[in-house]
């Protein structure tokens, strides 16, 4: 029994806090916030050069063969910075779907080069009705002679722009009842990209069509059914963990300015309800640290718990992210509802975390039907 | 991180658990639950059936050898912990002996002290109450007002204290006295053991809320204690006394009374038939429940990951300050989510024929307010997260 960080991984933690500091301060992330792609190149050289990009891949397609937890601890750091990129969508996710469901050839020609940082990948799930079950979705991948051709408008796709694949979730089967997934290149023909304006301007996200796009026999990957769940859960572990990082630095922000700042003739922070605000983020946030960090473990090495640890974790880490962020701001007064103010990029991260791969209500759905009630 | 028991654990584990299975029944305690009024038959009963525990050897386990534990690792402690609730095993009667004063002696009392209360506390010959509150000191504790004067190799006792739990069958009393009244508030205290046979105290038993009488007033009227019952230096009490509060929140913050109650929460929601369906499929009482069972899981895990520290020889910072707030909140929480599922059956008194479950959750949801309240208030936690956890300014 042993319910801790091994030192590895809390060498991970500090030394990623560390280079976010230097690397990604809010003035840098504001200005990766501020452009078009919603990325900076020279931030993901310096990731890459780090390894994080193949932190969870296999150590023979390049990557460190690590598993979800030490991803959920580098992830707390990257929400702790607000670290805008395709990072968290492609390393943590898309690596997960290849590295599960990938054949050889595949994972030759995107794992490899995704741990490289010479690739990212993007998931597209979620369309119009912005549903997650598979028959949520209208996109079908129908068989052909040559393999499948996949029709349908993909929604809220992360970083479309500059993805170099998708991994796109089709209705496949006799009944199309089931989610296939497909690994599509980003220049396929027929694939079309058309940005959407994110309220989070830490992330960028994009309608992708796939009109007739060819998709091959082993640009499936396999697994099935479980492979979607178990892609979904890779993501609700993500966000949930970069959720308790944002958490965490909207407190650390709030107690900061608390000490500065002066009314009445003493510091804000010596007021009881700017205190109270303060002491709840910290009740809230520890134990749901503690529940995501057991979710991540688990999602590797508890499969029987695996999927309504994560259902817990998802609900509520962004639960607690959102509160937080709300009294962070409150505790900012005006200065805190300006644009200029730092803390807004965190307040709409924490928004968008909470809608990505299932809102707190669809996981305490699953925490219900998981637990037989 | 690993969470798998190593196979002695998981042995160890099975083998409480038999013996609890073997040991509960003829306790004669069956669903006597939190019951704080203790008539003496009960108390007769509870007193057997901590010494059979201590006997089997599952009490204290991890309390060193000498003083009658078992020196074992703390994860034991949990495992056993674990199965008392799984099993719903009666209550331990010595528990504020055993989880406040006797932590505290060991860290702090002398070799005397440790020898002469320890072995006592386990055996169950010697029940402990705590005599901190007074009329007018509650959460402003360090303000108390209970004073002791040296006479000889004496000190003599005159004051009041209130709301103290079990003092009407308490043998002993670990209490806060005032040794110097001239010194700032929090340097003039002193941590005394005093004798509740002693000639001069009196006991007032109090109604609580439950309509049990859980506490009291306690009277001291010229009451001689020996010098020698001074746990750590003389006006350095204050130390000891938080040593006290420590364990008494950990202990107030454990989660195994609240998985137990959120099973009988779940097992409630399954029984109870609202518009032709159990209310567990009811889509807005689900996710309360769900809710409710996402925040027991993540305080198990917080509470694990605190053990880790512990064995790991840390110091848990921040986290072990939140315990005892969102622990005794999520209980209440719980209770009233139980209440709520329960409609107009939630009404009955505890003595009525008609009572759920013998009354079990209107109980609890007075009971767990108590304990938002007792040991320090929430608000009194979040002032002390905020200003040693956080080091935010103090008010004052
Ligand atoms: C959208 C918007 C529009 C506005 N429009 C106008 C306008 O048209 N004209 C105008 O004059 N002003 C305007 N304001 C300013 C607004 O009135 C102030 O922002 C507000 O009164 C808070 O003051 P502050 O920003 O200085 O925060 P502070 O007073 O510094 O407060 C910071 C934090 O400390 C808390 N706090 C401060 N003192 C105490 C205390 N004693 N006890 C407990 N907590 C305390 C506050 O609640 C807050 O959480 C506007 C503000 C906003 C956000
Ligand atoms: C069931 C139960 C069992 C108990 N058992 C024992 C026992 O065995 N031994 C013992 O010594 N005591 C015991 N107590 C007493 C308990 O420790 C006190 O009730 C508690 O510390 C609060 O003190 P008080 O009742 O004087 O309330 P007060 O201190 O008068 O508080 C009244 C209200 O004011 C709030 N308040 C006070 N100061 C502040 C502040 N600085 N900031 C914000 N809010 C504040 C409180 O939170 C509370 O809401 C028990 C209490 C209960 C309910």
């Amino acid at each position: 029994m042993d319910f801790g960080l091994t030192e590895e991984q809390e060498q991970l933690r500090e030394s990623a806090r560390h280079f976010l500091a230097g690397e990604c301060p809010a003035a840098k992330m504001r200005e990766i916030a501020a452009d078009a792609a919603g990325f900076s190149p020279e931030l993901e050289r310096k990731i890459a050069q780090l390894g994080w990009p193949g932190l969870i891949v296999p150590e023979q397609f390049g990557g460190a063969g690590l598993g979800m937890l030490d991803m959920a601890v580098l992830l707390e750091e990257c929400g702790y910075a607000a670290m805008p990129g395709p990072f968290l969508f492609s390393a943590a996710i898309a690596a997960y779907a290849l590295a599960a469901g990938g054949g050889e050839e595949l994972k030759t020609r995107w794992l490899r080069p995704l741990a490289a940082g010479a690739a990212a990948g993007a998931l597209a799930m979620v369309e119009a009705n912005d549903g997650l079950a598979p028959s949520d979705f209208a996109t079908a991948a129908r068989t052909a002679p040559s393999g499948a051709v996949i029709n349908g408008v993909k929604m809220f796709v992360p970083y479309a722009q500059s993805a170099s694949f998708f991994v796109v979730a089709a209705r496949t089967g006799a009944g199309g009842r089931e989610a296939g997934l497909f690994v599509v290149p980003a220049d396929a023909p027929g694939v079309k990209v058309r940005p959407l304006k994110a309220l989070d301007l830490t992330r960028r996200f994009a309608i992708v069509e796939f009109d007739g796009v060819l998709a091959p026999p082993e640009s499936q990957l396999q697994g099935a059914a479980d492979l979607y769940e178990r892609v979904l859960g890779a993501g609700a572990i993500a966000i949930a963990a970069d959720s308790i990082g944002g958490a965490q630095r909207v407190l650390d922000m709030a107690v900061e300015y608390a000490k500065v700042r002066e009314q009445f003739g003493k510091p804000i922070g010596s007021f009881q309800a700017i205190k109270h605000a303060a002491a709840e983020i910290v009740a809230d946030l520890e134990p749901a640290r503690a529940l995501t960090w057991y979710a991540a473990y688990a999602f590797d090495a508890l499969p029987r718990e695996a999927a309504r640890a994560v259902a817990m974790a998802k609900a509520r880490a962004c639960d607690v992210y959102s509160r937080a962020a709300d009294k962070a701001v409150l505790m900012h007064g005006g200065i805190g509802f300006t644009w200029d103010h730092d803390i807004h990029f965190w307040f709409k991260r924490s928004r968008m975390n909470e809608s990505l791969f299932g809102a707190p209500p669809f996981h305490r759905e699953r925490v219900a039907a998981l637990g037989g009630y | 991180m690993d969470l798998n028991y190593t196979p002695d654990e998981e042995a160890f584990r099975r083998q409480v658990r038999n013996w609890l299975d073997e040991n509960i029944p003829d306790s004669g305690l069956r669903g006597v639950d939190r019951n704080a009024d203790r008539d003496k038959s009960t108390l007769e009963k509870m007193k057997a059936w901590q010494r059979r525990v201590h006997q089997a050897g599952y009490l204290a386990l991890s309390w060193p050898k000498a003083y009658g534990g078992q020196a074992m690792d703390p994860v034991r402690q949990s495992i056993a912990n674990e199965e008392m609730v799984r099993t719903r095993a009666p209550a331990l009667i010595g528990a504020m002996g055993i989880s406040m004063v006797g932590p505290t002696l060991i860290a702090w009392g002398d070799d005397e002290q440790k020898a002469r209360y320890l072995p006592k506390i386990l055996a169950a010959e010697e029940i402990w109450c705590q005599g901190y509150s007074e009329p007018g000191s509650g959460s402003d504790l360090a303000s108390l007002r209970t004073r002791a004067e040296i006479e000889g190799d004496e000190f003599v006792v005159n004051g009041q204290k209130v709301w103290t739990s079990n003092a009407h069958f308490a043998d002993m009393m670990f209490c806060l006295v005032r040794t110097d009244p001239d010194a700032p508030k929090h340097r003039g205290i002193s941590y005394i053991l005093i004798d509740m046979k002693s000639p001069g105290i009196t006991v007032k038993p109090l109604v609580q809320m439950t309509g049990d009488r859980g506490f009291n007033e306690v009277f001291f009227d010229n009451v001689h204690v020996p010098r020698r019952n001074l746990v750590g230096k003389l006006n350095e009490g204050w130390m000891v006394a938080n040593a006290t509060l420590f364990h008494e929140r950990n202990m107030l913050g454990s989660t195994t009374t609240t998985q137990m109650l959120f099973n009988r929460l779940k097992a409630l929601a399954a029984g109870t038939m609202r518009s032709g369906r159990p209310l567990s499929e009811d889509p807005v009482f689900r996710q309360r429940l769900a809710d409710l069972e996402i925040r027991v899981e993540a305080m198990k895990y917080h509470m694990l990951r605190q053990l880790t520290d512990s064995i790991r020889g840390r110091n848990p910072g921040l986290g072990a300050w939140v315990n005892k707030l969102v622990g005794t909140e999520l209980n209440h929480d719980l209770a009233t989510a139980a209440m709520e599922a329960m409609g107009d059956y939630a009404l009955l008194a505890r003595d009525d024929g008609h009572a759920l479950d013998r009354g079990f959750w209107p109980y609890e949801w007075m009971f767990t307010l108590g304990l938002v309240i007792g040991g320090g208030t929430s608000h009194i936690q979040k002032n002390i997260i905020a200003e040693r956890g956080l080091k935010l300014p103090k008010s004052r």
